[in-house]
């Protein structure tokens, strides 16, 4: 059992939802972040004031996954948001200690498998 | 002041120029709210651009297409560069030249900027600027001479009393071509591309219906009977049409939207745009309630075609505007507006100017603007890459964010020597 955090263009994020889903990961949850992984800065002028935006809008996916599913995940982030440019974000997987579904009390394994699955 | 001039006529006609001019703006906020988040200020600035831009191809050249004798297809040179625009009235009017000169031209403005809601989201600004500056020479001034200024369509006794040709078919079917031409956006069909703020939706529609008494208002020149039954008329029309669309809302997904409520305004003021001063309240009643049927229609089916016109422009404009003109042809009522009777008051000839302008309008709003855009798109490359579109045209295109939060901004010291190697990616 692991977690899977991608972190992605927000641009690309629909995409990365479409293959997710094509693998059969449907729980998941995402967030709006900033970030800044090496890419290039943008200059912004707001009148008289020139700026420099060191962090971009990124999107963060926080999936739990039993570990069959582990590879099939980590091949969805990065076929849903390659673009080929720096910038594209970045995945971590991380060991899960226990994960419980609310509604019915069930662990583990039970708790990250989808609901008729 | 030069004799024939009202005071009463020009004071109005100064306010109502004002009216108009506020239109753009509310139409600005009305379209930004209408697009995603990453394309707001693009969208706001493509109707902010047509004031400054607009407002100089109609002083240098466009007032003098549209208002100078010309023929009955186009006017001529006699005022370009605003030669003789001066306290002197223009032709029956009451208002010195100049005023009659400003408030053709907000027409002109709102006009062009109506038309950018088809290409909103995908369009470089700068070939945006050069299309308008254009357009607005081109297309606008040759159908505002048909009907405003003694061009065939008001010879032939169409009656058009604010634009029903030149501003709403004109827009509308310019945005059609436009939208063909310039393509559809990447995501169009893929993904749901969703209104990001319906608050300035609502905002913008209600500046637009505020703004279009004086469109509606200022259109008889002056203060006469026309005016103000245009008046009374931009009051009713748009109420009605506003509550079928909440019934039409009600019948197709059992609730009342927001985006719907505006976007009902916004037809309802178009289809009595034509009409206003030239049929009774009553009448106008039941262009409000008609007026809803085939725009809310066009509106349902477009979304399933593949031509992204984004904003709709065709089915709020073109098609409301279409509406509105044959209208005219049944229900004018020489009682009303001192002019002549439409074919339920006994007289079929009103009918037949009517439907000549719902067939010339439309077709030469596209072609023109069709022909226009594809020369442009040989000389320019008329959309952003798609990495820009993806990322959103207001960073790409203007180096700004409507939504920016100030974290991770860095200040660059102007000029400093020091700072010049932060620029580690090229100014945009």
């Amino acid at each position: 059992m692991k977690l899977v955090i991608g972190i992605v263009r927000p641009e690309k994020a629909n995409d990365v939802l479409e293959a997710l889903y094509k693998c059969e990961v449907s729980g998941l949850s995402i967030s709006r972040v900033q970030g800044h992984g090496g890419e290039l800065d943008r200059v912004q002028t707001y009148r008289g004031t020139t700026v420099k935006m060191e962090l971009s809008d990124k999107v963060r996916f926080d999936i739990a996954v039993s570990d069959d599913f582990v590879d099939p995940t980590i091949n969805a982030l990065c076929e849903g948001a390659r673009t080929g440019e720096v910038g594209d974000g970045k995945i971590f997987v991380l060991p899960l200690e226990r994960a419980v579904r609310i509604r019915t009390g069930e662990t583990d394994k039970a708790a990250v498998t989808p609901v008729g699955a | 002041m030069p004799p024939g001039i009202d005071t009463g006529d020009t004071a109005w006609m100064m306010t109502a120029t004002a009216l108009v001019l506020l239109m753009t703006v509310g139409l600005g906020l009305f379209y930004a709210g209408l697009v995603r988040a990453k394309n707001t200020l693009n969208t706001f600035m493509m109707s902010i651009a047509a004031l400054g831009v607009v407002t100089i191809s109609w002083a240098l050249i466009g007032y003098s297409l549209a208002f100078g004798d010309g023929s009955g297809f186009i006017g001529n040179f006699d005022y370009a560069f605003l030669k003789d625009v001066g306290f002197e009235p223009y032709g029956e009017t009451t208002i010195p030249q100049v005023v009659f000169f400003c408030f053709q031209g907000s027409f002109c403005i709102i006009t062009a900027a109506l038309v950018s809601g088809a290409v909103v989201e995908r369009m470089r600004f700068l070939p945006y600027l050069g299309f308008i500056a254009l357009w607005s020479i081109f297309v606008y001034p040759v159908m505002a001479h048909w009907v405003f200024g003694g061009g065939f369509l008001a010879a032939d006794g169409t009656l058009d009393f604010a634009g029903g040709v030149p501003v709403e078919m004109g827009s509308g079917f310019s945005a059609l071509a436009a939208a063909i031409v310039v393509g559809r956006r990447l995501d169009y069909g893929r993904q749901a591309l969703l209104p990001h703020n319906t608050v300035f939706v609502l905002l913008g529609a209600g500046l637009l219906w505020f703004g279009w008494f004086g469109f509606n208002g200022g259109s008889g020149i002056g203060t006469g009977q026309n005016s103000v039954l245009a008046f009374i008329n931009t009051l009713l029309c748009p109420a009605c049409t506003l509550v079928t669309w909440f019934l039409l809302d009600l019948v197709r997904g059992r609730q009342v939207t927001a985006v719907g409520a505006a976007t009902a305004i916004i037809v309802g003021c178009v289809g009595i745009t034509p009409a206003g001063g030239y049929i009774s309240p009553g009448w106008a009643m039941a262009l409000g309630v008609i007026a809803a049927l085939p725009s809310y229609a066009v509106i349902v089916w477009r979304p399933r075609t593949r031509v992204d016109e984004t904003l709709d422009v065709l089915a709020a404009h073109g098609i409301a505007g279409f509406t509105g003109i044959l209208f005219i042809g049944f229900f004018a009522q020489a009682d009303w507006n001192g002019i002549s009777d439409g074919l339920v008051y006994g007289e079929s000839a009103l009918l037949g100017d009517q439907a000549l302008a719902a067939l010339v309008a439309p077709l030469y709003a596209f072609s023109a603007t069709f022909i226009l855009l594809s020369v442009m798109a040989f000389a320019f490359r008329l959309r952003v890459t798609e990495r820009d579109e993806a990322v959103g045209l207001d960073v790409m295109q203007h180096g700004e964010e409507a939504y920016v939060t100030g974290e991770g901004a860095i200040l660059v010291e102007p000029d400093g020597a020091r700072d010049r190697n932060m620029f580690v990616t090229n100014p945009i």
